[in-house]
Order: C-alpha cells, then sequence, then structure tokens
C-alpha cells in the first residue's frame, strides 16, 4: 500500500482514534460475543442450585479475603491434575460465581472439589492457624474470621441483587435467609462454603465417571 | 531547530503536571514495590501477618499489583503522554485544568483502592479489583485523560502525527473500553457489587481483560515512550518509521485475541482456547519487531552505553521486552502451558517483563525526562543512576531466575507419576522443594526496592530547582507550516 493512504491516517487524530478503537474492539466481539449467546442457552443442569445463605456468605468471605490469589478451583483436563483433585472442572458448575473463582495461581493446593475431603474441625483447626495442622504450610492465618458475626439484613440483600441478575432465588429463599445464617460467624460460613466445594454443584455426571482424563499428561 | 521557528512567542510548555507525575511515579514506584517485597517475605515467613487482617498476604497482594501497574506505571504514563504530546506536536498541552484535574483524580483513585482493597473491599478480579465506587471514578479520570490527549493532539503544530502517540492513543482508548466492560456489575451496597457475567463468561471477559491490560496498559503505552526516548536518548532518528506502521496496526489488533490464553484446559470452550494460541503465537512478530525496531536505533550510537545508563536502562528494557514477549508466546502453546499453568512460571514470566521491560524503559524515561522537566542539564548524580541500574538488573535476574526455576520445579513434581500410575509427590512436597526460591526471590526484591531509593535521592537532589521554583518554563518552538513531512521530524529538544 502505497504511503498517501497511511498518511491520511497519520494526519488526522480523529480518523487515528476511529481506527483504533475498530481494530482493538475485534477480538472481543469475536471471543466474547459467541460466550455471551451461548451462556443464555445453556441452564443449570439438575443438582446444581445457586448459594443457600450460609454458603452465599461463606463464598463471599472468600472472595473478600483473596484466597483466588494461591488457590484455583479450575481441575484441569489432564491426567495428573485428574488424580491429585478428581474429576475436571466443568462450565455448569460455576454458573453461580459471581465472580469466577477459577484462579490463576497455585501456591496452595486446587480447591475445586474440597469439600468433605477434611473434617469440619480440621478446616476450623487449619483457617485459625494452618500450622497447627500442616507444619510446613505457608498459609497465613485467618482467625479473626472467627470473630465476625454476619449481618443477616446484609445477607438478604445480596440475594435480592442476585436475583436482578438471574440467579434463581424465591421470595422464601430470602425470607428464610435470616434464619439460616442467625448466630454463624463468617468462619462458619466459609467453612460450609468449602465443604460444599465439589459436592453441592457437582454435575450428575462428574459423579458416575471415573477419571476421564485427556491427551498430554504423560511426564 | 532554529531555522523555521518565528521568534519570540509567549506559548510555553505545561511541564507543572508532567513534574506532578513525575514524583507521583518514584513515590508509588517505592510504595508498590514496598508492598511487593512484605508480601514476598510473608510466603517465606507466613506469621509475618500477626493475624491482622489488612497486613495478610492474600490481602496485600492487589496493592502490590495495583500499585506497580496503575499507580507507579500509570502516574509515569501520563507524566510522559503530556510531556510527548506537547513536544511532538510543539504546542502547549490542551485543558490544563483538567488535566491537572486527571493528576489529582488518579491520586485519588489510587489513594481510595489501596486504603479498601486491604479491608477487604475489592471485586476480586484480578487486576480490577477496586469496587464499582472507585470503578467509576477511573472511568471519569480515564475519560478526561482522552479528552486531555486528543484535544492536545487537535492543537498540534506539526500535522504529521508522531508514532509514540498511536501508540498513547490506542492505550487510552483500549484501556477505557477495557475497564468499562469488564468492571460491569451491580451493587449491593456502598462496598460490595457482583459482576453481570458468571462463571465461564466472567473468566473469558475478565482474561480479555487481563491480558490487555498487559498488552496495552504495560505494551502499547510504554511502547509510546519507547518510540519518543529511545530516538532522542540515541540521538538519531528512528531504526525504520515505516516498520513502526506495520508494528504498531498487527500489535494492537492481535493482542486482542490472545486473552483466552490465560484458560488453557479449562471449561472454557476449546475453539476459544485454540484461537487464544494462535494469536499468541502471530503476536511475536509485531512484538519482536517493536523490540527490534527500538535496539536498531541505537545502530550507530551503541558508545552511549558507555556514558549514559539511562540509555542503558533502555536497551537492557528492549532486550527484556523480546525476551518475555518471545516466552509469552512459547507458554501460550499449549503443551508449555500445562507445565507452566499456575505455577511460579507465570510469577517469572510477569517480572521479566515488568521488571525488565515496563520497569526498565520507565526508569531510563524518567532519567532522560527529570532533567529537562525540571530545569537541569542532567541528573544530579551519574553514579547513582549507574548504581541503580546495576541493583536494578541484579534483583531482577535474582527474582527471574529464583521463580523459574520453582516454577519448572512444581510443574515437573505435579505431573510426576509412578509406574503404576499413582503421584510421585503430594502437593506439600513442591512447596518444601521450592522454598529456597522463596527466599532468593525476596532478596532479588530487596535489591530493586534499593534501587527505587537510589533513584528517589537522586531524583530529590535533581528537583533542587523546582523545590525553589526557580523553574522557567520552557517556551514552544513554533514551527512554520511545512506542507509535506515524510516521515516526521525528531523531536524538538527541551
Amino acid at each position: 500500500m502505497a504511503y498517501k493512504h497511511f498518511e491520511a491516517i497519520e494526519k488526522h487524530a480523529g480518523l487515528l482514534g476511529i481506527l483504533i478503537a475498530i481494530m482493538v474492539s475485534l477480538g472481543g466481539l469475536a471471543e466474547i460475543t459467541p460466550l455471551f449467546m451461548e451462556a443464555h442457552s445453556v441452564k443449570a443442569p439438575p443438582g446444581v442450585h445457586p448459594y443457600d445463605p450460609l454458603r452465599l456468605i461463606g463464598k463471599d468471605v472468600y472472595v473478600a479475603n483473596g484466597c483466588y490469589l494461591c488457590h484455583s478451583q479450575m481441575i484441569r483436563a489432564l491426567r495428573f491434575e485428574t488424580e491429585r483433585y478428581g474429576h475436571f472442572s466443568t462450565a455448569a458448575e460455576s454458573v453461580y460465581d459471581r465472580p469466577f473463582q477459577w484462579g490463576s495461581k497455585r501456591t496452595g493446593p486446587d480447591l475445586a472439589r474440597v469439600g468433605g475431603k477434611y473434617s469440619d474441625d480440621w478446616q476450623r483447626m487449619h483457617l485459625m492457624n494452618p500450622r497447627s495442622v500442616v507444619p510446613q504450610s505457608n498459609m497465613p492465618g485467618y482467625p479473626w474470621l472467627a470473630n465476625n458475626k454476619i449481618d443477616a439484613a446484609d445477607v438478604q440483600a445480596r440475594m435480592r441483587t442476585l436475583r436482578r441478575l438471574g440467579d434463581p432465588y424465591s421470595d422464601a429463599d430470602i425470607a428464610a435467609a435470616p434464619a439460616a445464617v442467625e448466630g454463624k460467624t463468617e468462619m462458619d460460613a466459609l467453612i460450609a462454603y468449602l465443604q460444599g466445594l465439589g459436592i453441592k454443584n457437582e454435575p450428575a455426571t462428574a459423579k458416575a465417571a471415573a477419571a476421564p482424563a485427556s491427551d498430554g499428561a504423560a511426564p | 531547530m532554529s531555522q523555521g521557528i518565528r521568534m519570540p512567542n509567549t506559548e510555553h510548555y505545561n511541564d507543572k503536571v508532567v513534574r506532578q507525575f513525575l514524583l507521583a511515579a518514584a513515590v508509588w514506584g517505592i510504595v508498590g514495590m514496598s508492598v511487593g517485597v512484605y508480601a514476598a517475605a510473608e510466603l517465606m515467613w507466613p506469621a509475618l501477618n500477626f493475624d491482622i487482617p489488612w497486613l495478610t498476604f492474600s490481602r496485600i497482594r492487589p496493592d502490590h499489583t495495583f500499585g506497580v501497574i496503575f499507580a507507579f506505571g500509570g502516574s509515569a504514563l501520563m507524566g510522559t503522554c503530556y510531556y510527548i504530546v506537547q513536544r511532538t506536536g510543539h504546542a502547549r498541552l490542551a485543558l490544563g485544568r483538567l488535566a491537572g484535574f486527571t493528576f489529582w483524580g488518579w491520586q485519588l483513585v489510587i489513594v481510595l483502592s489501596m486504603i479498601t482493597m486491604p479491608l477487604g473491599i475489592t471485586q476480586s478480579k484480578e487486576y480490577a479489583e477496586p469496587e464499582w465506587f472507585i470503578d467509576i471514578l477511573i472511568a471519569i479520570v480515564w475519560v478526561s485523560f482522552g479528552v486531555v490527549f486528543f484535544a492536545s493532539l487537535a492543537r498540534r503544530r506539526i500535522k504529521h502525527i508522531y508514532v509514540a502517540n498511536w501508540y498513547y492513543g490506542a492505550f487510552i482508548i483500549a484501556v477505557g473500553l477495557l475497564h468499562i466492560v469488564n468492571n460491569l456489575a451491580l451493587p449491593v451496597s456502598m462496598w460490595k457489587s457482583y459482576p453481570i457475567y458468571s462463571g465461564v463468561v466472567d473468566a473469558m471477559v475478565q482474561w480479555w481483560y487481563g491480558h490487555n491490560a498487559v498488552a496495552f496498559f504495560l505494551t502499547a503505552g510504554f511502547l509510546g515512550m519507547m518510540y519518543y526516548f529511545v530516538p532522542r536518548q540515541a540521538q538519531q532518528p528512528l531504526w525504520s518509521y515505516r516498520f513502526s506502521i506495520v508494528n504498531f496496526w498487527a500489535l494492537i489488533s492481535v493482542y486482542m485475541w490472545a486473552g483466552a490464553h490465560h484458560l488453557m484446559y479449562t471449561a472454557l470452550p476449546d475453539w476459544v482456547q485454540s484461537v487464544g494460541m494462535a494469536f499468541s503465537l502471530v503476536l511475536l512478530m509485531p512484538s519482536l519487531g517493536s523490540a527490534a525496531n527500538g535496539l536498531l536505533t541505537f545502530n550507530g550510537s551503541w558508545w552511549r552505553l558507555k556514558t549514559d545508563p539511562a540509555a542503558k536502562f533502555m536497551v537492557m528494557s528492549l532486550v527484556f521486552y523480546a525476551a518475555a514477549t518471545f516466552e509469552g508466546s512459547m507458554m501460550a502453546v499449549k503443551t508449555v502451558n500445562s507445565l507452566s499453568h499456575y505455577t511460579d512460571w507465570t510469577i517469572a514470566h510477569v517480572h521479566s517483563g515488568s521488571l525488565g521491560w515496563v520497569a526498565m524503559i520507565t526508569i531510563g524515561s524518567l532519567y532522560a525526562m527529570a532533567p529537562r522537566a525540571l530545569g537541569r542539564p542532567e541528573m544530579h548524580s551519574r553514579k547513582a543512576m549507574e548504581l541503580h541500574f546495576w541493583l536494578h538488573i541484579m534483583g531482577t535476574l535474582l527474582y527471574v531466575g529464583s521463580m523459574w526455576t520453582a516454577g519448572v520445579t512444581e510443574g515437573l513434581m505435579w505431573r510426576a507419576t509412578n509406574p503404576d500410575g499413582a503421584l510421585t509427590y503430594g502437593f506439600l512436597d513442591s512447596l518444601i522443594a521450592i522454598r529456597p526460591m522463596y527466599l532468593i526471590r525476596w532478596s532479588g526484591g530487596v535489591l530493586i526496592l534499593s534501587g527505587m531509593w537510589v533513584m528517589a535521592w537522586n531524583l530529590w537532589y535533581t528537583a533542587a530547582d523546582a523545590r525553589a521554583r526557580l523553574i522557567k518554563p520552557i517556551p514552544v518552538p513554533i514551527p512554520e507550516p511545512v506542507p509535506h513531512q515524510v516521515p516526521a521530524p525528531l523531536p524538538a529538544a527541551g
């Protein structure tokens, strides 16, 4: 292309700006729009329900404390991953996660299917002081969670907001929420959330399959 | 630059806002890296959070990333952008008061974010952690920044828009777009909101944002800096102006497709992963092209490396840029990614890009710009610049080397299996194995932070005239209209 075509762009700030805006929009449009369309047609599979009030608060405690910075919740479709953590994660499992908690770094292990792996007491001791149960751990303690009481009105506000975004909470669910979190602490909520991971939201097909790993995992 | 300039004139460059951003960059650089050093120490010695919520690793890590990317990097980018758009257009910055607002607005954004995030008021979307009310403020400041920039371009006296400005323009437009789309959320209260996206869509939007925050904040913006300050420091024109055009359009269009490489082997649809990988490989060409264009600009001027530490920072930054983008494309290959993902290799890659490329081009550019903006012939101490260079490069090598070792160790241990198919190592084994690497990483961080203090000391003394309010504003050289300039003239001195 002759230089004069570029010259027009390079001498007109407005034209330059418009062309930049077009060029940078293409990638996102091509990759995000189809997923967005698909998300509306894909319904949560049977067995996957929105978080109950206590686990919802637990998830929000997990989010607020930035747990995702050291723990992923995404078991990749690789043999050594499924061997260590269980069935690979599916898209349906995180339909109620706002924001998604797949993570990007494992300073600690993946938690996608940690539910039921340890007892509630183990989880509590571990969160109070990780080195009391895992001496070599480098995870910080989160003892203050045991002192923070849950605000019932806040739970309802959160559920109403999520309903406006499309999560299927009924009026009865929201009315019953204060009773479910009565007297509970953020520690209780976080433990309830962790104990539900990989159990409460696991699709029925995943339970049946043993370890259907994909390719490329041989060391 | 004496020919064709009508003297005298009454217009002066607006360097006040440039000096403000320069000061902010130095301060936030130290703050952001201090948080990083502390966070690295916590990974070695976890008791360092003293069971205080806001001092805990997971709470301060966003302060480190926000502090170095948006506070340090952002202030440096906005300051150099205002400096360059005036020099290359031979015109004073437009809308001086709005430019002042962008400075104070951005500082307010930084302070609010860095206070709220450790208190647990966070969206917990990586690199987009601040809550909704701060996001709105960011959007307002960002649009104002764009208005000042394009209004300044509109009143330029050089018809041709110099290449550095294209990069700044792309940086402003794309980051605005990314920020708004990724942060759409419904507030529950002042302190909590839920994103409108969930699960797999949220993942794709987040990494479209996250990857292109790297592309447009940490690459396009700093390439703008490079395209101005490298020719200035080498004292000769760009190696190839036409090559910069090709690289520009390729870079900004291809980068936006590559975000999916952060989600390999996940529940993201396979076709998106493959598209992300393919575009990541195509991205090699404009990335290496830009690095080559910068490095070759020093051809015939390499002797300056012996005497000019700022040039040394710039050349090393381009070497790291080439290396880090090559590494990035390789890590986007699915086979490599299956080993590197979730490990400290990612941390190594990010820091070879950020400490090697971003920080070094910034520091080099600040050393080049500071004396001019502060009314001094040169930096206060060349020895201190030299010391800073060696502290920074040694720290970066220790950091990146240790995290590479840690990452590959983790990747190999996680996938190791015995002949019977059982896993060889427990997760904890890999953590114990990389402990020494965490210590080396921390010591590298300490060296880099010390270097930043040396820079701050040097800037403080270079700014003596500015502090005494002795600075005379620099007049704008107003050229005669030139009908046909191909390519643009080298930016004027001053």
